[in-house]
């Protein structure tokens, strides 16, 4: 019945504890709208039929006024229903207000225009949320500019990610399965592609994920990392562009180590072939590097849209040789590790 | 009913020339002057909606890229709702009919009158040319910290509403002194027809909420010239303070655009049901309560937001209160259809329209504002649906019923009754096609505010842009017959409906002065135990 419901209703599956416990009460209300409206379309029509002007009628019509019971009965009827969805609604709320003890806490960091998870103990990953079947999961979600909106239709669950606050919402995923994420607070250009996917992992699958994890991928170095790390690492040079780059804001939209965003990755990106949107081929050297930084929109890699700044006049020539030093500073792993050309993480269709 | 003296003008030919209209200070020439403002603005937010929908047409972008899609929808739902429905019906035919209606000669400030007109239509162009040039990407609701930051010139339209938030306080002030002052000798408070009682409730709201929308929107303007960081928690303030204080004003900013069109589905069910209001006292205890209670439900926005969960619900509470105000209403309309003598005119069509939307429009809304089920179906489509049910389907059903009603006081000529109801069915069917999909698409949980989305929601959203050709072609038709009307459409004498409601006490169209010789209301508006209508005055 209720997944008879579900389908006319065109809602996903139920994905959810609390997607099975919230859908009764969507049932319940439209079901019961739909019945009312029914009534009334037919109480309507049949005065509309019924009382229809003929050739011949008199001009006058009777004075009829609604008896007092019937003026209580259209204010208290309708109230004694809304009055029942709130309460049963409210208690549904607070419930999915108030984290279970022992859940697994992951921090949600939204930014223009991705999702960033990463959980207590380490790992942590991009677009794609990595959860254990059968666990409560806590998210402190928050975000790194603009407010964002976390969005799983198969949970149900949805909270904003609002700058300098960590809210938090909670939800338990009873199966494996994979559920599309998406942004719903408007956050500009890209918002429609600010998607993401839930992986729900069977207990065993999430361990194994979560050990591999924690292993590996260190070669990733965030933009707040030591400058003397990257010194000793890259040289001096190489180390002031680094922080030339954090300053001018320039982590906002291109990252280091091959993860999609905005702009291209810097990571191998010197002397990688671009083709560019007007169709032509260019090699990312030196020249070509400055001259995005200085007339962004000149030529813009195929794939990617002109929203970078100029900093014509705001980078010391200094400053933009060293940003070259550090991009050239960035190559892959191994030579000729395939890089992706897409902007931002799109999920893949079920 | 005596012919008018040749003698008396009307009020259209009292003065020649634009020279005269552009500094009249009669309240039924700056409805007219509205009615042509509002109806421009109308058709460039429609014209925006079109491209919208026809960018939605595939998941991709191809018609408007994402940057245009975004300048799209803040266009349109700026202009929509600021410069069209909120002056709508309360600046036209309520500037027009408010007076008569109260037996005056015009509004308590005729020269202020003029005014609003002036700010209004300089807050229109200044809002505009900041659309246009600078091309903001905020939307309609200029959620900081996005309004505050974004690369677009924000920053002329901010200060565009805010003039024209001037000009709704003003026209509010006048409609309020109007009615306490100026009603005419037998007009209790009881007896005023419901569309005073409707603008009067509406007035109260403009004066009271519009001065937070005022400073909302100076804030938002001085924290992007000045950086204070009101709005930034980098500097100490809170993003969410912009949500409450501008919900505290677009909250009861619905009442703005819906309790003038309930007032006018009131005139226009007992007059084409030729019945008494089944009760009266409920619609007015129903305009008085949302004029209230609305005041206290802004929080239903944020349920998701970061508010307390104890804030949360009390707002759900109080929205629930508010929700049993329009049901009341919805059931005494259907009951004053009751032993009626029931005409099928176009604004009949209109007005059924517009229950049916206001029901869905409504319970929808109940269910948003179930706190619970808001989670799901918040910034999804299922709001895009819920509110265009309100705002379009009822607002603008209410004001297309407002305008099929009065059209012959206006102008004194009558337009042909068949494709008038051709076209109100046209648009009612368009309607449904186009938003009921929407229900369906939040339910699937397709976001607002997307400009490409995954391909599993296209059938849906084709069926959406399929029923929006409709209501354009529609609304074709509409422009075409007024027009026709206007020019060769044939005279409709005083009283073309036989209507008793109070402004038809006077000519069609009425003397500059409104009345020949002072008015009397001896009996209740909308009485048809009697034969005749209302004396000409
Ligand atoms: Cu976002
Ligand atoms: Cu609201």
């Amino acid at each position: 019945m209720s997944e008879l419901m579900r389908r006319m209703l065109f809602l996903p599956e139920a994905a959810s504890t609390f997607a099975t416990r919230v859908d009764g009460l969507h049932f319940f209300v439209i079901g019961m709208s739909m019945l009312v409206a029914t009534g009334l379309a037919v109480v309507g029509l049949v005065f509309l039929v019924r009382y229809k002007r003929r050739p011949g009628d008199a001009p006058t019509t009777p004075r009829v006024e609604a008896p007092h019971w019937m003026e209580a009965l259209f204010l208290s009827l309708p109230l004694t229903f809304f009055l029942l969805w709130f309460v049963i609604g409210f208690l549904d709320f607070s419930w999915f207000n108030s984290p279970p003890r022992g859940a697994l806490d992951v921090y949600v960091m939204g930014k223009q225009w991705m999702w960033k998870f990463a959980y207590a103990d380490g790992p942590s990953s991009v677009g794609v949320l990595y959860v254990p079947a059968g666990r409560p999961v806590r998210l402190l979600i928050t975000s790194r500019d603009v407010i964002h909106s976390f969005f799983v239709p198969d949970f149900r669950v949805k909270h904003d990610a609002v700058p300098g606050r960590y809210t938090q919402i909670w939800f338990e995923a009873p199966r494996p399965g994979r559920h599309a994420i998406y942004c719903t607070e408007y956050c500009g250009l890209m918002h429609s592609r600010m998607r993401g996917e839930v992986v729900v992992l069977a207990p065993a699958d999430f361990e194994a994920w979560s050990a591999q994890e924690q292993g590996g991928d260190v070669a990733t170095l965030s933009p707040f990392h030591e400058g003397a790390e990257v010194e000793e690492a890259r040289g001096p040079m190489a180390a002031r562009g680094r922080r030339v780059a954090a300053e001018k804001g320039c982590f906002k939209c291109h990252t280091e180590d091959g993860t999609p965003h905005i702009g291209p990755t810097w990571l191998g990106l010197y002397l990688r072939v671009e083709r560019l949107k007007s169709g032509e081929d260019i090699v990312a050297d030196e020249a070509y590097l400055t001259r995005s930084m200085m007339d962004p929109d000149a030529q813009v890699v195929a794939g990617f849209l002109p929203v970078m700044p100029t900093y014509l006049g705001q980078l010391s020539a200094t400053d933009a040789a060293a940003l070259v030093e550090y991009i050239k500073s960035l190559r892959p792993a191994r030579p000729g590790e395939a890089v992706s050309q897409e902007p931002v993480y799109v999920p893949t269709s079920r | 009913m005596s012919p008018p003296p040749a003698e008396v003008p009307s009020y259209l030919t009292a003065e020649a020339g634009l020279w005269s209209w552009l500094r009249t200070k009669d309240h039924k020439r700056i409805g007219v002057l509205y009615l042509v403002l509002v109806l421009l603005f109308f058709a460039l937010g429609g014209f925006f909606a079109l491209a919208l929908r026809l960018e939605l047409l595939t998941p991709e972008p191809d018609v408007l890229g994402p940057m245009a899609y975004n300048r799209a929808f803040t266009l349109h739902g700026v202009i929509m709702v600021w410069l069209f429905l909120i002056p709508s019906v309360p600046t036209t035919f309520g500037n027009f009919l408010l007076p008569i209606m109260v037996g005056a000669r015009d509004v308590a400030f005729p020269r202020l009158n003029l005014f609003s007109w002036y700010l209004f239509a300089a807050g229109g162009v200044i809002t505009l040319w900041g659309l246009f040039q600078g091309g903001a990407d905020t939307g309609w609701t200029f959620y900081t910290p996005y309004s505050t930051t974004s690369g677009t010139d924000v920053l002329p339209i901010l200060v565009g509403v805010f003039i024209i938030g001037f000009s709704s306080i003003l026209t509010g002030l006048n409609f309020i002194v109007t009615v306490h002052t100026l009603r005419a000798p037998g007009l209790t408070w009881m007896r005023m027809p419901l569309f005073v009682w409707a603008l009067y409730g509406t007035s109260l709201i403009q004066v009271l909420a519009t001065p937070i929308l005022g400073m909302v929107l100076l804030l938002v303007a001085v924290e992007r010239v000045a950086g204070i960081g009101l709005f930034d928690v980098g500097r100490g303030g809170d993003p969410v303070l912009f949500q409450h204080l501008f919900w505290f004003y677009s909250h009861p900013a619905v009442y703005i655009m819906i309790l003038p069109t309930m007032g006018v589905l009131s005139e226009v069910i007992c007059a084409f049901s030729r019945k008494n209001p089944f009760s009266y006292r409920m619609i007015v205890l129903g305009t008085v309560g949302i004029a209230f209670v609305g005041f206290f439900s802004w929080g239903h926005h944020m349920f998701v937001a970061g508010q307390s969960v104890a804030g949360s619900g009390a707002f759900g509470a109080l929205s629930m209160l508010v929700a049993i105000f329009t049901s009341i209403k919805v059931f005494t309309w259907i009951g004053t259809l009751y032993r009626g003598s029931i005409v099928l005119s176009a604004p009949l069509v209109y007005a059924l329209g517009f229950i049916f939307f206001i029901f869905f429009g409504g319970m929808t809304g109940v269910a948003v504002a179930t706190t619970s089920a808001d989670v799901h179906w918040h910034d999804t489509y299922f709001v895009v649906g819920h509110f265009h049910y309100i705002m379009v389907g009822s607002a603008l059903m209410g004001f297309l019923a407002a305008l099929h009603y009065w059209f012959p006081k206006m102008f004194g000529r009558m337009y042909p009754s068949g494709p008038a109801i051709g076209s109100a069915v046209l648009i009612i069917f368009g309607f449904i096609v186009t938003f009921l999909p929407h229900f369906l698409l939040g339910n699937m949980g397709m976001p607002r505010r997307y400009a490409t989305y995954p391909a599993e929601f296209q059938a849906l959203h084709v069926a959406s842009t399929a029923g929006a050709s409709l209501l354009a072609y529609g609304f074709l038709g509409i422009a075409g017959y007024l027009v026709w009307a206007l020019v060769k459409g044939p005279l409709a004498g005083d009283n073309p409906w036989r209507s008793h409601g109070y402004e038809w006490a006077s000519h069609s169209p009425p003397p500059a002065a409104n009345f020949l010789t002072p008015p009397e209301f001896e009996r209740e508006p909308h009485d048809y135990t009697v034969v005749e209508a209302p004396r000409v005055y």
